[in-house]
Parts: C-alpha cells; structure tokens; sequence
C-alpha cells in the first residue's frame, strides 16, 4: 500500500475512528468506534477496485436457495431414490431412521403439545428448501458437495417421507418443494427486544 | 499500568500464601486439573538472574514457562467450540491465540494471495475482489467483542446447576480483540446497493459453506469487513483471511473465511437462521433473528476453581458487556442479592467491548454468595435467571445473559453460585 493519496484517506479514516468533534474535544464516541461510514469528506463516491463479476461467475458462487425456491436447480428426486442416497451418504451419522444418530436427530416423534419439540426437521425446520440448501451446501459432514442436484433432491424427499410430510411415492422437483408447507412454518416471530428497562 | 502489575503480584502473593493452608490441596489440584486441557512445558529452574547472562533477543516472543493458559476443548469434531480462560486474563483484550472458537466443519485453510470475495445481487456493478482490493479501501479499526449466542447455555436449567464449574467453561465462548478492516458500507457504496434491497447474505468459504442473512441496516452502519486482529492479520480460527464483523451481535452470524456476499430483498433462510440460533419461548414461538447481545457480565475472581486463602482484603473482578452499547454501571452483591454495591470500571470503557470492573471487598470469613449485575446506556439492567424464566421459560435456547453466583465457603473454597439462588 504506497500511493500518498491511499495513506492520507486511511490517516483521515482513523481520525474519524477517534471520534473526534471539529474542534477537537472528544467526542462521546471517543475510544475507537469508527464513525457510520469511516469514509474521510473528500473521499470518492467511487475507487473504482475489484473486478467486474461476470454472470458466469456470480452463477457459479451464487448456490443459496430462499424459502420462494429461487435458486432451486433443474432435476429432481423420488423418496425411493433418496432411500439409497440415504443409506450410503448419510446414514453412518444419522442413523438408520434419522432418529438414532451419533448426530443431529432429523426426525420428530414428538408430541405437538410439548414445546419446544427439539430441532428435528418436521417439528422445527420452518422451509423445506432450507433442507435442500443445507444438504447441498454441507454435507455429507465429511464429503461436502458431493451429491449431484438429483440425488439432493431424493434425500430431501426420503428425510420428509421419515417425517410424514410427503408421500412414500413423492417425486421433488423446485416446484413441488417449494410448495411444501412446513408444520412450524407460522411458529417463528422476528426478535421483539428493543432495548431499553424491559427483560423480554 | 501500575494496577496490573500490583494485580499481578497479589495473585502469586495468594497463590504462595495458599501453600501454607489446609485448603492447599484442593486448590492447587484443582489448578492443575484446568490446566491439565493443554500440554505443559517444563518449567525453569530460577536462578538468580543477575548471576547469569539473559537469552537474546528472538523473532517472535513466547510466554513465560509458568504462564501457559489454554483454550478448553469440548470435542475433537469438526463441529465443535474451544473455549477462552476467562478467569486467568488481565485487562479486556483476548491474546488472539487465546480467542474462543466455533466451527461448524473445521477450519479451511485458504491462502490469502488467491481469496477472493463476490459481491452481487441486487447491486449495479457485481465485483470480484481480492486481499489486495480490500487492503486498499480506507482502513478503519475498532475494539469490540465477539460471543456465541449458546454462552452460558450450561447454568439455566433450574434442575440442573452446575457447581464445579469455571467461568471459561461456562461463558468461555466470549473474546474481546482489536479488529481491523473496512467498513462494509464502504464495499456496498462501491458496488451500488439498489433500492428495495432489505437484507444481505454473507457466506463463508469452509466446508460448511456457512451462511447468515443480516439486515441491511447494519451491513450499512457499523459491519466491517475485518482481515486484522491485535496489530497482525486475522488468525485462521478467525475467519482468515477475512470474515464480517457486526458489533454487538451474536458471532454465529459474523460469518468467517467470507467468500460471497448478496445483496438480496429477503431473509435466505439457512439452517443456521431457522433450525439454529433461534430462541423457542414459553408461549410456542420461536424468536428468529435474535442478534443482539444483551447485557450480561461476570465475576471472574473469585471463582471456582480459586480458594480465598483467608479473610480480609480482596479484590473481586470480571467482565461486562452490551451489544447495545455502552456499559454504564455494575454492581456487585457480597450478600447473595440482598444489598449492592457500585463497582469500579475499568477504562477503557468501549461501545460493544468487554469492560473490565472491579470492587474492593473485605471478606469476613463466612460463607456467602457474591453477584454482579450489569446496566447499559439503554437502561437495561443484567435479569435475574427467574426473569429470563418468566420471559422465555426454562426451554429456551441461546441468549442466557442472567446474573452469575459465586458461593465463597468458610473455607475460602468458590464454586458456583447460581443453584443456592434459585
């Protein structure tokens, strides 16, 4: 980092990170807190920095899928299908029927009465396509990314069918996943503490 | 500082004056046995140093023999946490390699000449940017702390106190650095968030792919994007060779080894937003987004596993901290709750930063429970753990802020607290 220009913007960022008023007593931020932008007063709207992402590339990143199925692929996957998919990839940790573990339970029994009811998949998970995002992201734990869309799709559709959620003949594609509608879907509420002398 | 090094003496003072007490024993097994988590190095024989020349100088430092803290292992997995020695720091500042941990598959080990971070979503120019990109946007550095949510989940159940049990591993999943980077506005103001956008999803670049959505309205006040840590790039437990920071809010969503961000209108939903880090409360929801950190502190001396060698002058000490802010006040209780008393701060005494209080204290020799209590700039004031019962109920999950209990025996043995209370 040489150029004089960079070095006085940075000495002016920090200037402004002290927290100091314009005539320069302290400011009641003083101590370290970098002001809402950092930014010194002559700084350009631009630097003009990076590289210009191609849709190719953003495509190859861009992996997440929201709860409206964007980002869903092409393909699809039957719980018979998932079955199989199941057995070899994630049985070992999950247990034969996604209840015995060594690791996270993926499959609820319990009794809708008690709350809450575990995080299993069908007592908890809000969205189905965060099954499938997960899946496809993470796992399996020590192989992660390894299963094609199909096969994501398949044991997403076997981990739901363990759940009662789809038949033991369902097929999943992006439009019939999205359209699952999950039982603590309308159990889930935005944070409601706002500060102040109230213990919520 | 004077008062660190008079700090410092009195504790190898107490520590010396435990050997010539009946309550040696204990305490001395019960040090060894929290420091048993780590290997030790063999001590030096001491010597008179002005007898024998000194070693030369080094390029790069290390601690002296008897001074070995150690990070607290929970499980060797690749979803696991280790856990900073709360009781046996100075200050507010965590030595970097001392910094609590929590993976959710391993730590990648990335290169920082080939990382790169993408930008996109609902911006005008989608950009790819490199170390050295980053390296040169005004740099801004700011100290705060960073906890896990699930800190302190271990002294909530009512049935189930835990007693022997150290500050490190009861709220060991809290650091305090000195981070350094740019500003996250800055980045954004670079690539051009479009209108209508409400929400960012910042994902990391381990083989978890970890992923969180956070409001736009942070991302554009006082996130950063931070590759220093205490005066040296970020350390790979960290997030190396850059991770977001979002001051005052739970670490889970501060996502490390950061690889994407996009700029979207809409929450994504990841696991990590729905089937964890959500809060589900006696009356059957669950509270999602819960990002900030409420007031909370704690006594780190006296604590399990110290023994208070004998009555008179001590000094108690811990930490506070706030997302929302400031820390103004701290109390400390030396009667179980039933009188107050206001602590000392420490300065510095920083925006979203651990700040460390202090509360001279004459111990007369019997049993007692001691307390601390928190209030931040916005008024609120650290709960008792029956409140938070009555908030939340005794199911819930994360955010367990309540106040912490000592019980310091006639013996001058401490363990925890908080079950005599409740």
């Amino acid at each position: 980092m040489g150029p004089a220009k960079v070095c006085a913007l940075v000495a002016s960022g920090l200037l402004a990170a002290a927290g100091c008023a314009p005539d320069g007593s302290p400011a009641p931020d003083a101590g370290g807190e970098p002001d809402a932008t950092g930014l010194a007063g002559h700084a350009p709207d631009r630097f003009g920095f990076g590289t210009p992402a191609s849709e190719e590339r953003v495509a190859l990143w861009d992996i997440d899928v929201k709860p409206d199925g964007e980002g869903l692929p092409p393909g699809s996957g039957s719980v018979a299908e998932g079955r199989r998919v199941y057995e070899i990839s994630c049985l070992q940790c999950h247990g034969p029927t996604g209840i015995e573990g060594p690791n996270d339970r993926l499959v609820s029994t319990a009794p809708w009465e008690e709350w809450p009811p575990g995080r299993a998949v069908g007592a908890y998970w809000p969205y189905a396509t965060t099954l499938f995002d997960y899946t496809r992201r993470a796992m399996p734990q020590t192989t992660p990314g390894t299963l094609t869309d199909d096969e994501v799709y398949a044991v997403v559709a076997f981990v739901l069918n363990l759940n009662g959620l789809v038949p033991d003949d369902a097929v999943l594609d992006a439009e019939s996943l999205r359209n699952i509608s999950m039982p603590a879907r309308d159990r889930f509420v935005p944070d409601d503490r706002t500060g102040g002398p109230v213990v919520r | 500082m004077p008062n660190q090094d008079r700090s410092g003496l009195s504790r190898r003072a107490w520590l010396a004056a435990a050997a010539g007490t009946a309550a040696t024993g204990l305490a001395m097994t019960r040090l060894d046995a929290l420091k048993a988590t780590g290997p030790q190095e063999e001590a030096v024989q001491p010597q008179d140093p002005t007898r024998v020349p000194g070693r030369f100088v080094s390029e790069v430092g290390r601690r002296a023999p008897g001074e070995q803290p150690r990070r607290l292992l929970r499980t060797l997995a690749l979803s696991s946490s280790s856990r900073t020695p709360l009781q046996e720091l100075q200050g507010t500042i965590t030595p970097s390699d001392l910094h609590f941990e929590r993976h959710h598959a391993g730590v990648p080990e990335i290169a920082q000449e080939e990382h790169e971070l993408l930008v996109h979503g609902m911006v005008e120019r989608p950009t790819v940017f490199r170390m050295a990109d980053l390296r040169r946007y005004p740099q801004v550095s700011r100290i705060c702390f960073i906890e896990c949510s699930g800190n302190g989940g271990g002294a909530y159940s009512r049935g189930r106190m835990p007693v022997s049990i150290t500050p490190q591993q009861l709220d060991g999943l809290l650091s305090t650095s000195e981070w350094t980077g740019v500003m996250l506005s800055t980045i954004l103001r670079e690539v051009g968030v479009r209108p209508g956008a409400s929400w960012i999803l910042a994902e990391g670049r381990d083989a978890a792919v970890m992923a969180r959505s956070v409001p736009l309205d942070k991302a554009m006040g006082d996130a950063m994007l931070a590759y220093g840590q205490n005066g040296e790039a970020i350390r790979p437990e960290q997030g190396y060779p850059v991770r977001l920071l979002l001051p005052g809010w739970e670490g889970n969503a501060m996502v490390k080894w950061l690889r994407r961000i996009e700029v979207t209108d809409r929450p994504t939903m990841t696991r990590d937003e729905t089937s964890r880090y959500t809060d589900p409360l006696k009356d059957g929801t669950a509270r999602q987004f819960s990002f900030v950190m409420d007031a909370k502190s704690i006594i780190t001396f006296p604590s399990y596993p110290y023994v208070l060698p004998e009555r008179g002058w001590w000094e108690i000490e811990g930490l506070a901290w706030t997302g929302r802010g400031r820390i103004t006040r701290v109390e400390v209780s030396v009667d179980g709750g039933r009188t107050w008393a206001d602590a000392v701060l420490q300065p510095p005494v920083l925006s979203k930063s651990t700040v460390r209080f202090r509360h001279l204290w004459n111990w007369h020799g019997r049993e007692t429970i001691i307390l601390s209590r928190a209030t931040d700039e916005t008024g609120y004031v650290q709960p008792t753990v029956h409140q938070l019962w009555d908030a939340r109920g005794e199911r819930t999950a994360y955010h367990h802020n309540h106040q912490r209990a000592w019980k310091v025996a006639a013996d001058g043995v401490v363990t925890f607290g908080l079950g005599d209370l409740v």
